[in-house]
C-alpha cells in the first residue's frame, strides 16, 4: 500500500499535519480576531472549544448527522460568547477574569454532560480528496482535506474583506479603537461587542466540532491540548488580521506534526524537545515581532491589554 | 492540566455539599450498608475504551459482590491530587481497601500516604513493591506483554510491508516490554519485520495520538497497536488509513471489526473479586501479585475475520504454550537496537521474571528511542 519515501515523509507529514491540525486553531483565532477587534478579549474560548467538541459530537451521534453537530456546536459556542459579552458589559467587570471563569465552566460542563458520549461512535464530517493526482498514499492522506478547513480559509478572506470594506467592519473597528468615537457616531459599543463575542464563540464552537467530528474524530476529555488558549495567543502575533491567522494556524499545525514525523523517519532521540516546538515557536514569533516603540501595531486601542 | 482539575473540583465541591447534607444521619446508614468500603481511583474517564475502562469493569464486578460498598473517582491527576483523594476516601467515606490504579500514583504518593493509615490496604496496579516498603501496600499487575506478543503474531501474518507500528505513551518498563513483545511476536512469524515506535509523551493526548498514527502509516506501517490510556483514537485513525489494528487494554473490535485482528485485554474482575473476597474473610493479600493468561489476569480479544488460517494456528498454538507456563519472550541471543547484548545465547527471561519490570531498552528491530 505504499512506497518507501524516506526523508520526504517529514515535509509531507508536516503538510498533512498543517492541514489536519490547523483547523481548530484557525476557527478559534478567526473568532477571536472579531471579538478583539471590537475591543474585548475572550480567554474563555478554550472552554468553548471543549464544550463545542462535546455538543457537536453528542448531537451528531443522536441525530446521525455531523452537520447538525457542527450547527449545535456553533450555537453552544454563541451562547458562551453571549454570556461573556453580557457579563463584560456590566460596569467594572474585567473581561480577562470572566474569560478564565468561562473557560473552567465550559470544560467542566463539557466533561459533565459528555460522560455518556465517550464510547459511542458518531458520524464523521466529510473530507475532499485533493491528492488524487498522486500515486503516493502518503500524499493522498496528507491532502485529504476537510470541508471545514476550506470553509475556514474562505472565511479568513471573507472576514478580512468584511473588516476593510464593509459598514459592519467599520463599525467593529470604530468600537474597537474608541468607544467615545463610536458613541459620537450613534453606535452602542456594548451591543457591538456582545455580538462580536457571540460570533467569536460560535466559531470556537465550530473549531471544537472539527476536533470531535473529524480529527482526531472522537469525543474524550483529553480532546483539546490547549488549542483554544494557543489560538488566542496566535491572534496577537497574527496582528489581528484574519489572513495572517490562516498562515499562523498552518504554521502551528505543521510544528505540531514535527515530533511524530521525525520519529517516523528514525530521528528518535529528544522527542520531548520536538513536542515543545509549537510553544518555542510562539515565544520566538512573539519576540521577533515585538516592537521597540512599545505599541502593538494593529492592536485595537480599546483592548484591555493595550490600554 | 486545567482540564482534569476542573472536573475534579466540580466533583469535590458537589461531594462536599452532598456530604454536608448527609451528615445529619444519612452518612451512617450509607456506611453501614457494607462492612467493607472499597475505593477505586482512575487517572482518566471510566469509559475510555482503555486502561480506565478495564479497571472500572473490574470495579463493577466488585460492586456486584455481597457486603461491599464501592466508591470511585475519575480524572485524578498523578499529583498531590491523588493524595487528597485517597485521604478523603479513607476519612470521609471510611474506605479500608483502596485501588489507586494509575502507574504514577505509586511513588511517591501511595508510599507517602500509606504509613499514616496502617489499617487501610493500598493495592496499586503496576507498581513494583519491594521489601522495606510499607506492609499495607501491595502491587499487582498482569503479564500483558504476553498479550502483545500474541498481537505481534497476528500482526506478523497480516503485514505486507513487513513494517508494523506502535503508538506509545511514555518509555516506562511496561510500555517498552509491550513494544518489544509486539515486535518479537511478529518476528516469530517473519524475522525480517521491523516495528516503528512513536512516543507521544502523554498517557492521553488525542491529537498527538492521531498524528503519531498517521506518521506510522506514512512511514509504511500496515499493522498498528498502541499503549496509551484510551486507544480509541489510534484504532479509528489507523483503520481509516487502511491499516490493520491490534487492540490494547480492552476490546476495541467494534470500532473497526474488519480491521481488528485481536487485542490484549485486562481482566481485572478476576483480581479484584479475589482480593475483596480475601479481605472480607480476613485473609492477608500478598504484597506482590502477578498473573498472566493462565491466571486469568489478562485475556485476548476473539480473533477477527481478517486473520488467515496460518495466523490462527500459530496464535492458538503459542497461546497454549504461554498458558502452560515457562514461556519466554526475551530469549537470547538478543541485542537491543543500539547493538548491546541484552540476553546472551541460552539466557532467557520468563514472563514471571521480575527483571522484565525494570526494562529500559528496545530490542533490535524496533525503530525508536527510549529518550
Amino acid at each position: 500500500m505504499n512506497g518507501d519515501i524516506g526523508l520526504w515523509a517529514v515535509p509531507i507529514a508536516m503538510l498533512g499535519g498543517a492541514i489536519r491540525v490547523s483547523t481548530p486553531f484557525l476557527f478559534v483565532s478567526l473568532g477571536e480576531v472579531i471579538t478583539e477587534r471590537s475591543g474585548r478579549i475572550n480567554l474563555g474560548l478554550e472552554g468553548t472549544l471543549v464544550f463545542g467538541a462535546m455538543a457537536g459530537y453528542a448531537l451528531a451521534y443522536m441525530t446521525g448527522s455531523a452537520w447538525i453537530g457542527v450547527l449545535a456546536a456553533a450555537l453552544a459556542g454563541a451562547v458562551f460568547g453571549l454570556v461573556h459579552g453580557l457579563l463584560c458589559s456590566l460596569p467594572k467587570v474585567n473581561d480577562i477574569a470572566i474569560g478564565i471563569a468561562l473557560m473552567l465552566l465550559g470544560t467542566g460542563l463539557a466533561f459533565f454532560f459528555g460522560k455518556p458520549f465517550i464510547q459511542p461512535v458518531a458520524p464523521d464530517l466529510p473530507a475532499i480528496n485533493l491528492g488524487w493526482w498522486s500515486d503516493l498514499p502518503q500524499v493522498q492522506a496528507a491532502l485529504r482535506v476537510n470541508v471545514l478547513f476550506i470553509f475556514g480559509a474562505v472565511l479568513a478572506v471573507g472576514l478580512a474583506w468584511m473588516l476593510k470594506r464593509t459598514r459592519i467592519g467599520l463599525t467593529l473597528r470604530v468600537v474597537g479603537d474608541s468607544s467615545d468615537a463610536a458613541r459620537a457616531l450613534g453606535i452602542q459599543p456594548a451591543r457591538v461587542r456582545i455580538l462580536a463575542t457571540a460570533f467569536g464563540g460560535a466559531l470556537a464552537g465550530i473549531g471544537g466540532a472539527y476536533l470531535s467530528l473529524f480529527y482526531p474524530g472522537s469525543w474524550n476529555e483529553g480532546i483539546s491540548s490547549g488549542q483554544g488558549l494557543i489560538a488566542v495567543a496566535l491572534v496577537i502575533f497574527a496582528r489581528w488580521s484574519p489572513i495572517n491567522c490562516f498562515f499562523a494556524a498552518l504554521l502551528f499545525g505543521a510544528a505540531g506534526a514535527l515530533g511524530p514525523a521525525l520519529q517516523s523517519v528514525g530521528v528518535t532521540t529528544g522527542y520531548y524537545l520536538f513536542y515543545a516546538a509549537p510553544f518555542v515557536l510562539t515565544l520566538a514569533v512573539l519576540i521577533l515581532s515585538s516592537s521597540k516603540s512599545g505599541a502593538l501595531t494593529g492592536a485595537p486601542r480599546e483592548l484591555s491589554i493595550t490600554k | 492540566m486545567t482540564n482534569s482539575l476542573t472536573r475534579r473540583h466540580f466533583l469535590s465541591t458537589s461531594a462536599g455539599l452532598a456530604g454536608a447534607t448527609a451528615l445529619g444521619g444519612l452518612a451512617m446508614p450509607a456506611r453501614a450498608a457494607g462492612p467493607l468500603t472499597v475505593g477505586f481511583i482512575y487517572v482518566g474517564p471510566r469509559d475510555d475504551y482503555g486502561y480506565n475502562q478495564a479497571h472500572a469493569e473490574g470495579a463493577a464486578a466488585v460492586k456486584a459482590m455481597e457486603g461491599v460498598t464501592v466508591i470511585e473517582e475519575e480524572n485524578v491527576a498523578e499529583t498531590q491530587d491523588v493524595q487528597q483523594t485517597m485521604e478523603s476516601m479513607i476519612n470521609f467515606d471510611g474506605a479500608t481497601l483502596l485501588f489507586p490504579t494509575s502507574f504514577g500514583y505509586f511513588d511517591p504518593h501511595i508510599l507517602k500516604v500509606a504509613p499514616a493509615y496502617p489499617d487501610v490496604r493500598f493495592e496499586h496496579c503496576g507498581g513494583l513493591w519491594s521489601e522495606g516498603m510499607p506492609e499495607n501496600v501491595g502491587s499487582y499487575f498482569g503479564y500483558i506483554g504476553m498479550g502483545q506478543y500474541l498481537n505481534g503474531i497476528a500482526a506478523g501474518h497480516a503485514t505486507k510491508t513487513k513494517k508494523i507500528g506502535f503508538v506509545a505513551a511514555k518509555p516506562i518498563p511496561q510500555v517498552l516490554l509491550n513494544i518489544n513483545s509486539f515486535l518479537l511476536g511478529a518476528r516469530a512469524v517473519d524475522p525480517e519485520i521491523t516495528c516503528q515506535a512513536i512516543f507521544t509523551g502523554e498517557w492521553s493526548m488525542a491529537v498527538k495520538e492521531a498524528e503519531a498514527t498517521n506518521a506510522l502509516a506514512d512511514a509504511g506501517a500496515d499493522v498498528i497497536t498502541c499503549h496509551v490510556d484510551g486507544p480509541k483514537v489510534v484504532m479509528e485513525t489507523a483503520a481509516s488509513r487502511d491499516c490493520f489494528i491490534c487492540g490494547y487494554h480492552a476490546n476495541q473490535s467494534e470500532l473497526a471489526p474488519e480491521k481488528y485482528l485481536t487485542g490484549a485485554e485486562w481482566n481485572w474482575a478476576t483480581v479484584y473479586t479475589d482480593m475483596v473476597t480475601k479481605t472480607l474473610a480476613g485473609e492477608p493479600i500478598d504484597n506482590f501479585v502477578r498473573g498472566g493468561l493462565a491466571e486469568g489476569f489478562i485475556k485476548m480479544s476473539p480473533l477477527g475475520p481478517a486473520n488467515s488460517d496460518a495466523a490462527r494456528a500459530q496464535f492458538e498454538d503459542t497461546q497454549a504454550k504461554i498458558i502452560s507456563g515457562g514461556f519466554a519472550v526475551i530469549e537470547g541471543p538478543l541485542k537491543d537496537n543500539a547493538g548491546n547484548v541484552i540476553a546472551a545465547d541460552g539466557v532467557s527471561y520468563e514472563e514471571t521474571d521480575v527483571a522484565l519490570e525494570s526494562m529500559n531498552y528496545l530490542v533490535e528491530g524496533v525503530i525508536g528511542s527510549t529518550s
